[in-house]
């Protein structure tokens, strides 16, 4: 996972630039150029079906979560004759959509602060210190994320539960933080070497101490950094569906994913269909929303990771 | 930089390391040592038997067909995904017609594409497989209520129902759900190349279709290298056990036609009460992902190309 000359991520916010943009003085030829309109034409029809077959099912699930479940079935492609808000409020508190929201909430807003402080101190300690052992930890670290993690959760089922925290949120939470370790600690480590170390010496100067260096001066210069990583961890984690499907089966602490799951068991044996599909949208629209709205930052924090 | 240091060290290293070597160093290296006990996972008592889960492994049919399906994601999934993903970033950001001066350019609408395409990216795996799990059902499903709306009212495929499709059908939601990504990934990496290179190989009569074998693909390389380890990763693991356990039914089949090891491993563990064997599949499921990262390492070194 490594280039040559990748910037970090953070810095490279802002990139890729549009290629419209990039207006460099013309050396093409005026030549009529075939081959380039053919390709276009086709790559055209290629771009499109693809995108269609993205948008169109989030679109129909959108649409049939406004229809009764009679023209689910007969009329599956047509519009809602009016829009059934019912199934919604059928989904959110009959289904218990929003016990899964607020178990949701809470872990992933638990595991989140506790990945970003506790993968921050363990990343800039090994980027910015040398002491015995610093690359033994470091790759301990890093491996973590080659490995295939359901080899680790038959044990960690009973480590829980000899704990008293299986099925229990804060278990989930601490699973998640630990699980989130590996690669928050690979990012954050390049990015914390990558920062001047000019500040934190002026500082120190001046009599402050380490750990105080570290909240005042280091953590509010690694803003772009810990906002790429934590965009990462956020979607990773609201998103997450094995580690609750192996550690918490309590039905009380389900969170959303468990819980679409479930629905479309129960729903499915009850026929309401309408109902999942509102369950459905309603656990899709705010991660659409939220991309759609801080698009460039969740692109460049997703896809910052792989690029190093 | 001296005074404290060591304190400051310890301080700030042991919170994370406890929680890791706790909940993920400690249970590997059980899981290990399990693979050699015939703990059930249901009571404390265990004995080491030696290689037996192992031996009774090789004679396991359910295993092969596991291994056989993910070894089949691990190589086909990226292949397919990142083909498809390098092709439309190349159209979006060098396939487009020549305008305004600039030899090279994205097609028009590059930046919806790019928007749209990143959508299944930021859902659930687990709501894609709900959903898609909905329209493969063979009478009531979307997929076949398009075929017969166009006409194709003799091809009712049953989908997850039949054995000989069912394998193809979860992997096309991998395949939907990922692709996205790594257009996004590749564009990056491509919006990084010097549009130099395009314009003199243009200049001396290149096509677009010499210019992404020969400028595009190479200068890449590292970036494809490493998704394809990333994909491979999921493709072995969360992704595919996500999908198989809530599309098929079983899960894993029918017919144990879409079982993969790493859902085999969740049942022996939780379902069967045989804890001891499936750390013994887990082992199996941990080399194989490890000869993978390091197959395709090895295979696709190529000599580093600075730009």
């Amino acid at each position: 996972m490594k280039t040559t000359d990748t910037p970090p991520a953070g810095v490279t916010e802002g990139r890729p630039p549009s290629p419209e943009k990039a207006g460099a003085p013309a050396p093409a030829k005026p030549k009529k150029d075939v081959t380039g309109s053919a390709l276009n034409v086709f790559s055209h029809g290629v771009l499109v079906l693809w995108a269609f077959m993205v948008v169109m099912p989030l679109l129909w699930a959108v649409m049939t979560s406004f229809k009764d479940d009679a023209s689910i079935f007969e009329s599956p492609f047509s519009l809602p004759d009016r829009l059934h808000f019912e199934n919604w409020s059928r989904a959110w508190s009959e289904a218990h959509m929003s016990d899964y929201f607020f178990n949701t909430i809470l872990v992933v807003g638990g595991s989140l602060i506790g990945t970003l402080l506790l993968g921050s101190m363990a990343a800039y300690v090994l980027a910015r210190f040398d002491f015995p052992g610093n690359r033994f930890i470091y790759f301990l670290f890093v491996g973590g994320m080659s490995f295939p993690i359901m080899l680790a959760l038959v044990p960690l089922f009973y480590v829980l539960k000899n704990m008293g925290m299986l099925e229990t949120l804060p278990g989930l939470i601490l699973v998640y933080i630990a699980y989130s370790l590996p690669f928050t600690v690979f990012f954050l480590t390049s990015f914390f070497r990558t920062l001047p170390t000019s500040v934190a010496e002026a500082a120190m100067i001046d009599g402050a101490s380490h750990t105080r260096i570290f909240f005042q001066v280091m953590l509010p210069m690694a803003k772009p950094g810990l906002i790429s990583v934590g965009i990462f961890n956020f979607l990773g984690q609201w998103n997450q569906y094995m580690l609750p499907t192996v550690l918490n089966n309590n039905p009380d602490n389900r969170v959303l994913s468990q819980g679409l799951v479930e629905l479309a068991t129960s729903q499915g044996y009850k026929g309401d269909w309408s109902g999942l599909f509102a369950g459905l949208v309603m656990a899709m629209l705010p991660v659409l929303a939220a991309y759609i709205v801080f698009q460039r930052q969740v692109v460049s924090g997703l896809t910052a990771g792989a690029l190093k | 930089m001296q005074h404290g240091k060591y304190r400051f060290i310890v301080g700030f290293l042991a919170a994370p390391l406890a929680l890791y070597a706790i909940f993920v160093i400690w249970p590997f290296i059980q899981s290990i040592y399990y693979s050699f006990t015939d703990w059930t996972g249901l009571s404390p008592d265990f004995k080491m038997v030696g290689f037996d889960n192992y031996s009774r492994m090789l004679e396991d049919q359910i295993f092969w067909d596991s291994l056989g399906h993910s070894l089949l994601f691990a190589l086909l999934l990226p292949l397919v995904t990142l083909g498809l993903a390098l092709f439309f970033a190349f159209m979006l950001n060098v396939g487009g017609r020549r305008r305004k001066g600039a030899a090279i350019a994205g097609v028009r609408g590059s930046g919806f594409y790019k928007i749209a395409y990143f959508f299944p990216q930021v859902l659930s795996i687990a709501i894609v497989a709900v959903l898609f799990a909905f329209a493969y059902n063979p009478n009531e499903g979307a997929i076949n209520g398009l075929l017969r709306a166009i006409g194709l009212d003799s091809v009712q495929p049953q989908w997850l129902g039949d054995p000989d499709t069912a394998l193809w059908a979860v992997m096309a939601v991998l395949v939907w759900s990922t692709v996205g990504f790594f257009v996004v990934l590749f564009s990056a990496g491509m919006a990084s190349i010097p549009k130099d290179f395009y314009e003199a190989a243009l200049l001396d009569g290149a096509s677009r279709i010499t210019t992404f074998f020969k400028i595009t693909i190479p200068l890449l390389w590292d970036t494809v290298q490493s998704g394809w380890v990333y994909m491979g990763i999921l493709a072995l693991g969360a992704e595919s056990f996500a999908v198989v356990q809530i599309m098929t039914v079983g899960p894993g089949g029918p017919d144990y036609s879409t079982t993969v090891l790493v859902l085999y491993v969740y049942q022996t563990a939780f379902r069967d009460g045989q804890a001891g064997y499936a750390t013994t599949i887990g082992v199996a499921l941990l080399v194989i992902t490890l000869a993978l990262a390091a197959l395709v390492m090895r295979v696709g070194r190529r000599e580093r190309l600075e730009f």
